[in-house]
């Protein structure tokens, strides 16, 4: 069974005048493990098509089945609760929680599950591990480099142990060096544990790691290329 | 986590939170302040009225109670008083005879209410003896006929100590009768009303000029340790002198009751008012802080932080502001109340004329009252939930999807 199954996706907006299709009958399955990139030009609906797919936004037409679970069929209390257990994000300007130090903004998610001191305690030193940080817990954001917010980001999404992580423009404020070590904690995930990674980028650093590139423009997808050096990839 | 959350919000931006918190410590201050203020000047007219007019409990003849007539005495008030002196919590008792009187001097005349009293027991029952402000109290004059009178009434008469007044009264038959008296002392009270309309002459004076029978009074006063006794020892009167009218201090000066009845009232609405200025701001401040956190409410949402949440972690921000600011204030209210109860907080150089005029002193002491502060802290946390509800809510309506993509 396929960890996303998308079937004739549309997204119409009729706000004005002209009705614009900014996701425009997309069909896509995404398989556990793979690391994916949706890409495409500014407008293309790349953005629009990963709410969709992350529950965060309605399709005017079409479904979006989440380990046979078709988001449409879920109250709006429950979609905020599936999410929550199944989906990670990691949004372009990091949007952690400023208030809170680097550990506690992993262990948020798993204080909004009703997890233990000591499981959340347990998680996030280990995600802190993962990500490289584990001597900047204790941090807050303001006190943390665009990189390293990232990256703890990155490790936030983790903690529910989601079934998969959609990642809209991670790289887009980074440097190079930051990207570049981002993409390998990624990567490293993505092979070691298995986990399911779909990005929405402009960026060539991230689109080389990618095992399968999705191109996206004007709602439609154009191209669906997985790449021959990797073994994760199962497109439909 | 949420609590945390909420509460290291409010210090992200110190100075807009420091400038709310101010202002409501600043408007808790004021409503404690002036509860304290308004309870002690309420206290202090009931203190003065008890201890210098009303008494505790008073005694009268069911007939004097319809008309303040001479004629309506009760006998047998020797006795009366034995017997009430006997009973737990009374400090003192005292008889009166009351008439109504016309005050000569040489220029003015005036009507007031005569007293005749028994001057070493009415020391102990009322302490007009204590607010003399020129000569003696009564039993000091040994010739003459010596009278009490107010400041006010001597000032509208043209008179001042030593000088002869002549009364005119009704005598127990009915006849008039016209006796001269001579100012012994001039008291001042709290109350200018009544140092306008009352004057006191002994008792032995009043019952010789009047004919009235031995052992006869209009009034027994009663003083006791704690009005919380009133009604139990008013009991016990009534018991002993089945048939005469005896009255607790706020049966007899109802308004005195109302008045600290309506004190509180007033004050609570004194005080909602104030909550409700300061729960404007508030609104207005949580607005802003919910437009400044679009985004980052966007993804609170968005990774799975439910309406609820959300809703309880603005609710607690501004419940957490608001109850800062009321510590604050109900502090230093309580501080500043504290230091006047001690003090006194003197108005005379103010208002004291106009205070004097309405009954009050013109140093009051403040009064600070534990259920008052339950209450204002209550009414704080009241007004920090419902000033969270239109924050909250506008958060609720955010588009995760949106929220996350603004520059907020």
């Amino acid at each position: 069974m396929s960890v996303i199954e998308i079937k004739n996706l549309q997204k119409i907006y009729d706000e004005s005048a002209v009705a614009v299709h900014a996701v425009n009958g997309i069909d896509l399955r995404f398989e556990q493990g793979e690391f994916a990139a949706i890409v495409g030009p500014s407008g293309s609906g790349k953005t629009t098509l990963l709410n969709i797919i992350g529950g965060l936004d309605e399709a005017t037409r079409g479904e979006v089945i989440v380990d046979g679970v078709n988001l449409d069929s879920l109250s709006s209390k429950n979609l905020i609760d599936f999410r929550m257990r199944n989906i990670g994000f990691v949004f372009q300007a990091y949007n952690l929680i400023p208030v809170l130090t680097a550990k506690e903004n992993i262990e948020f998610i798993m204080h909004l599950q009703g997890r233990n001191k000591h499981e959340r305690d347990q998680r996030a030193e280990e995600l802190l591990k993962a990500v490289g940080l584990s001597d900047r817990g204790d941090s807050r954001p303001g006190k943390l480099s665009g990189g390293q917010q990232q990256r703890v980001a990155v490790a936030r999404a983790l903690a529910s142990k989601p079934k998969f992580i959609l990642a809209d423009e991670p790289t887009a404020n980074l440097d190079s060096k930051s990207t570049e070590n981002l993409l390998d904690i990624m990567e490293k995930l993505n092979q070691e544990e298995k986990i399911t990674f779909i990005f929405s980028t402009h960026d060539q650093r991230v689109v080389k790691k990618a095992h399968r590139i999705i191109t996206v423009e004007d709602g439609k997808v154009i191209n669906d290329e997985v790449r021959k050096n990797t073994t994760r990839a199962k497109p439909s | 986590m949420i609590w945390s959350i909420a509460w290291r919000n409010i210090w992200r931006n110190k100075l807009r939170s420091g400038v709310v918190i101010t202002a409501i410590a600043l408007g808790i201050f004021a409503g404690v302040f002036s509860m304290a203020f308004m309870r002690g000047m309420a206290n202090q007219r009931l203190e003065s009225a008890i201890k210098t007019q009303v008494s505790d409990i008073q005694v009268h003849s069911p007939a004097f109670m319809k008309v303040n007539d001479i004629k309506n005495y009760f006998t047998g008030s020797d006795t009366l008083l034995q017997n009430i002196d006997t009973m737990s919590g009374v400090v003192a008792s005292s008889r009166r005879l009351i008439v109504n009187a016309i005050i000569n001097s040489a220029e003015k005349g005036s009507g007031v209410k005569l007293y005749g009293v028994e001057p070493d027991v009415e020391k102990k029952v009322t302490d007009l003896n204590t607010k003399l402000i020129d000569g003696n109290y009564l039993e000091s004059l040994k010739t003459g006929r010596p009278i009490l009178v107010g400041h006010k009434l001597a000032g509208k008469l043209g008179v001042k100590l030593g000088s002869k007044l002549v009364v005119g009264m009704l005598d127990a038959n009915g006849y008039p009768i016209y006796y001269q008296f001579r100012i012994g002392g001039i008291f001042k009270t709290a109350s200018t009303p009544f140092d306008e309309s009352n004057a006191f002459v002994r008792y032995s004076d009043l019952r010789d000029i009047t004919s009235l029978p031995k052992n006869t009074a209009h009034e027994v006063a009663v003083y006791l340790k704690d009005n919380d006794y009133s009604k139990r020892v008013a009991n016990e009167i009534e018991k002993v002198r089945p048939g005469l009218n005896v009255q607790e201090w706020f049966q007899v000066m109802p308004e005195l009751s109302y008045l600290t009845e309506s004190m509180d009232y007033y004050m609570y609405i004194f005080i909602i008012i104030i909550l409700l200025a300061l729960g404007f701001g508030i609104v207005n401040t949580m607005l802003m802080v919910v437009l400044e956190r679009v985004k980052e409410l966007g993804m609170l949402m968005a990774v799975g932080m439910n309406k609820r949440r959300v809703f309880a972690m603005i609710m607690l921000e501004t419940v957490f502001l608001s109850i800062t600011g009321g510590i604050v204030g109900i502090i230093v209210g309580t501080a500043v109340a504290g230091f006047f109860h001690t003090h006194g907080l003197n108005l005379s150089g103010l208002y004291g004329e106009g205070f004097s005029a309405l009954g009050y002193d013109s140093i009051i002491y403040t009064v600070v009252q534990p259920q008052m502060i339950v209450m204002t802290a209550i009414l704080v946390i009241i007004t920090g939930i419902l000033s969270s509800v239109y924050p909250a809510v506008k958060a609720l309506h955010l588009n995760p999807a949106d929220a996350i993509r603004t520059d907020a």
